[in-house]
């Protein structure tokens, strides 16, 4: 299974709760698969999908989920203890974990290599940290959505991205409709 | 009221209820403050960029959120500042410290200050100086002007203005 899959899996378990996703492929795929005013698609930034996920389940009630990949993770590594020691249990990082940099033609990461996402998100302090094969997904994530802990996922799963648009909707007006999203009861 | 006081009751006022923080020596009276103000959730950070995202999902949650860090840290924030920050049009105040101006005892710390309002300037991103105490009377004002344009906001506090406030 590829990212693509695997945001094709989830679509249904996510499409009613906040989701922040990555730059570049996965955001173009969630956007394709199914478009909501409560998926917050990262034009640029990578890295920081994490970071944005915390601070908005930090400030509010409502589940928070985080798509983010393994590259963009090693990139922003200092958030892993930030995640750790703020403990949000409307929060759920999911990272797609393709050992590669999909979206710039699937360069391998050193999360596919020697290092371990999951003991790194471990080490720093997380502490509800579940590794899964993509064909697990849907029940992990439910198992998480559902727990009322702050969870971290790593779904490991093979590279290669689905051929899909980019987004082309105004950064404005992500953020806008993302805002009402937020608010609404 | 001090100084430290003063910049925390103006965040307050503003309806600022989340801040991160990298530390610098000169902020370090504000950090403190930070601790004993409730109505402020201060989330410390790792990296600037890191802050500026955790600050940008706070503001998209409801929450008013602002950023304390050193000048030399710009350099790795201007990716956020100008594609999440200034792309998605976030408010965000930044109170800086800067170092490296007349008063620093590193000589490191010059360097960055030598490029320091220069990058502001090549981001457009509207920029203050408070060089003397008097100064700090404006910051209620530069706050408001933040949250009136959405845009990224830099406060810089010299060592001057550290040293006349804390004399
Ligand atoms: C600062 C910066 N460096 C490099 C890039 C190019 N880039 C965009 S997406 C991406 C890959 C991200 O990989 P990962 O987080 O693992 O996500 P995947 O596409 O594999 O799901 C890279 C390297 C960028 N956008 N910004
Ligand atoms: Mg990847």
């Amino acid at each position: 299974m590829t990212r693509f899959d695997i945001l094709k899996a989830i679509a249904p378990l996510i499409r009613d709760h906040l989701v922040v996703c990555n730059i570049g492929s996965p955001s173009q795929e969630l956007h394709m698969l199914d478009d909501q005013d409560s998926n917050f698609y990262m034009l640029g930034t990578m890295g920081l999908s994490s970071s944005i996920g915390l601070g908005l389940a930090l400030v509010q009630d409502k589940i928070v989920v985080s798509i983010d990949g393994d590259g963009s993770v090693l990139t922003n590594l200092g958030t892993l203890p930030t995640i750790a020691n703020n403990v949000a249990d409307n929060f759920v990082l999911l990272v797609i974990d393709n050992g590669s940099y999909g979206s710039t033609g699937d360069q391998p990461t050193y999360a596919g290599q020697k290092t371990s996402l999951t003991a790194l998100a471990r080490a720093s302090g997380c502490e509800t940290v579940v590794e899964c094969p993509a064909v697990e997904i849907t029940d992990v994530l439910q198992t998480a959505l559902g727990s009322g802990k702050m969870t971290v996922i790593i779904c490991k799963c093979s590279s290669g991205n689905a051929t899909v648009p980019v987004i082309t909707m105004d950064p404005v007006v992500i953020r806008d409709r993302f805002m009402k999203a937020v608010k609404r009861v | 009221m001090s100084a430290h006081q003063k910049i925390i009751a103006d965040f307050v006022s503003n309806r600022i209820e989340f801040v991160t923080s990298v530390p610098c020596k000169q902020l370090a009276g504000v950090i403190d403050q930070l601790g004993e103000t409730p109505e402020i959730h201060h989330v410390p950070c790792n990296k600037e960029d890191e802050g500026m995202g955790l600050c940008a999902g706070a503001f998209m949650g409801g929450k008013r959120a602002a950023i304390l860090m050193q000048n030399t840290a710009l350099g790795v924030t201007l990716n956020t500042l100008a594609t999440l920050t200034q792309f998605y049009r976030l408010p965000l105040p930044m109170l800086i410290s800067y170092r490296g101006e007349v008063g620093e005892p590193v000589a490191c710390q010059v360097e960055m200050a030598l490029h320091t309002k220069a990058l502001l300037a090549q981001l457009h991103i509207p920029t203050y100086h408070f060089h003397k105490p008097d100064d700090l009377a404006e910051l209620d004002r530069i706050l408001k002007h933040t949250f009136m344009c959405n845009k990224p906001v830099a406060i810089l506090t010299d060592a001057s203005f550290w040293k006349g406030v804390n004399a």
